[in-house]
Order: structure tokens, then sequence, then C-alpha cells
């Protein structure tokens, strides 16, 4: 090997260096936001990162904890919002059809893309 | 007449030869196939999603050094046609292609130069072949965010270039003088 290949190992190793150091830095906890919608009209906007317990018209209860929010609790039979995980990543959402409840995630963590590479 | 005999023995000679490169190009393009067949039985994993070896690049340098840069595109191109039908799809061979020409006219570049050794050739090689990766990803999903992958797959690249270079290195080194 010559003293060029070395060279250029190094100096493609650092790029990666520096790439990895500006990721991290830029790499705020990107706070994502909570929002819920009733009826079709924006209720509340709260954000992931503080954890909190909301009634939402007394009909649901929303739990953000842990960067997650998850419905805890809903007076309709079913309960299928409630039985949902817990939503963090963007455009993430939990519906609760009887009471026309929609919460969703904006701008939080990305959601993974489909891509194929093999 | 005897120049004429010249000319006739000299004929025979070229067409030795020709059907000796066809016949090593077609051994290469199988052992390419035979690699590329080996790296979806055996992912080699970096903790990296899609990051592999590459070690029907490793045919690819050999084929740069031994002839030259229009047998080894002309390798490339079928190398990755053939596999990506036979292993992958529409969307791996655009991938393929386009890190695989990116890849190989560095290298050609970087060869050429005579500033490098296999290594550093293959080095380059790994880390653009990734690049042309990526940009086509950036293309086709039209999203910046894929930037965020340079880093790895820098980093990968000089890891996989690394290894292929070295070995590359040595299997030339036993090829020598011998003429494929």
């Amino acid at each position: 090997m010559k003293r060029n290949d070395w060279i250029l190992i190094v100096l493609l190793l650092l790029t990666a260096a520096g790439g990895f150091t500006f990721l991290a830095i830029q790499d705020e906890p990107k706070s994502g936001r909570v929002e819920v919608w009733v009826g079709g009209e924006l209720w509340g906007t709260y954000s992931l990162e503080e954890d909190i317990v909301v009634d939402i018209d007394g009909t649901n209860r929303l739990m953000i904890r842990n960067n997650q929010a998850d419905m805890i609790w809903a007076d309709c039979p079913d309960k299928l919002c409630v039985r949902q995980k817990p939503v963090s990543k963007d455009r993430e959402s939990i519906i609760c059809l009887p009471n026309q409840i929609v919460i969703s995630i904006v701008g939080g963590e990305e959601n993974e893309l489909d891509g194929v590479a093999n | 007449m005897f120049r004429n005999l010249n000319n006739i023995q000299n004929k025979k000679t070229d067409n030795i030869q020709n059907r000796q490169k066809a016949a090593y190009f077609g051994v290469f393009t199988a052992l390419a196939l035979i690699f590329s067949y080996l790296e979806t039985l055996i992912p080699i994993h970096f903790g990296i999603p899609g990051a592999k070896l590459g070690l029907a690049n490793l045919l690819i340098v050999i084929f740069l050094y031994k002839r030259n840069t229009i047998d080894a595109l002309f390798l490339s191109v079928l190398r990755i046609f053939l596999s990506g039908f036979l292993f992958g799809n529409l969307f791996s061979i655009l991938y393929s292609l386009s890190g695989g020409m990116l890849s190989l006219a560095v290298m050609a570049v970087l060869k050429k130069s005579g500033n490098f050794s296999v290594t550093g050739v293959s080095v380059a090689g790994g880390v653009s072949h990734n690049l042309g990766q990526l940009l086509v990803a950036m293309a086709i999903l039209e999203t910046y965010h894929t930037g965020y992958y340079f880093p790895v797959l820098v980093a990968a690249g000089v890891l996989t270039g690394f290894l292929i270079g070295l070995t590359a290195n040595e299997v030339l080194k036993r090829l020598e003088g011998f003429h494929i």
C-alpha cells in the first residue's frame, strides 16, 4: 500500500467522523407535537416531551409519557383506541371513531421510509 | 510469401487470444454472479441495513487491473443486470447500476493517476459506490433525509473497500504473468 492510500483512507474516515459529529450536534431532541382533533376541529396541541394526562371532553383520556402518546381510557364500548399501541412517530395516529377523536403526531421522530436496496 | 505466412500466424494467435479473453470474460461473469448469489445467502452485516461486502466488486477490481476500464465496465453492467433479474428487482438494478458506474469511474480515474495502489483505488470505489446509491435514493424518495446516512455509508464504504482491496491485491499478486 502506498502512502497516498492511507491519506485517502484517513481523509474519508475524517469525513465520516465529521458527518457523525455534525449529525450529533444537530440532533436536538426532535420534539413532536400531539394534535388532538375532535369532530374535525383542532381541540388541543401538546408536546410529546412533557408527561401529561389529558381529559378530552370527558369521553377519552390521553396520556403522554416517555415521548409517546397513548389513549388510556374511552367511554365507547369497543375501546379500539385504548387497545392501540402508543404512537410516537411522525404522522402516526390514534383514532376513536365513536367520539370522532383523532390524535396524531406531528413532526416527531421520523417514520421509517419504505425503500429497497438489496 | 513469407510475409503472408507471418500474417496468418499473427491472425491465428490473435484469434486464440480473443477466444481466451472471451472465455475468461465468461468465467468472471459466472464468478461475479456466484458472489452476488453468495451474498444473498450469507449477508455479511455490519449492523447497518443494506450494507454488504460487495464481493462481486472484487472481480471488477481485478478485471480493471488485468484488463482495462471498458472490459471492467462490461463485466460490471452485465453482472448487475443478471444478478438484478435473478435475485433482485428493477429498483435494486437501478441502485446497483448507479453505484457501480460511479464507483467504476472513480476507480478508473484513480488507477490512471498512478498515485494509489489497489487498496486505495478499491477504498475509493467502495465509498463512491455507496454515494452513488445514496444519490439515487435521494432522487427516488425525493427527500434529503437520506443524507443522514452519509457518514455511515462513507465509513462502510471505506471498510468494505479496504477488505476488497487487500484481497484483490493478494489475488493480483498471484495472477502476475497470467493473461486473462
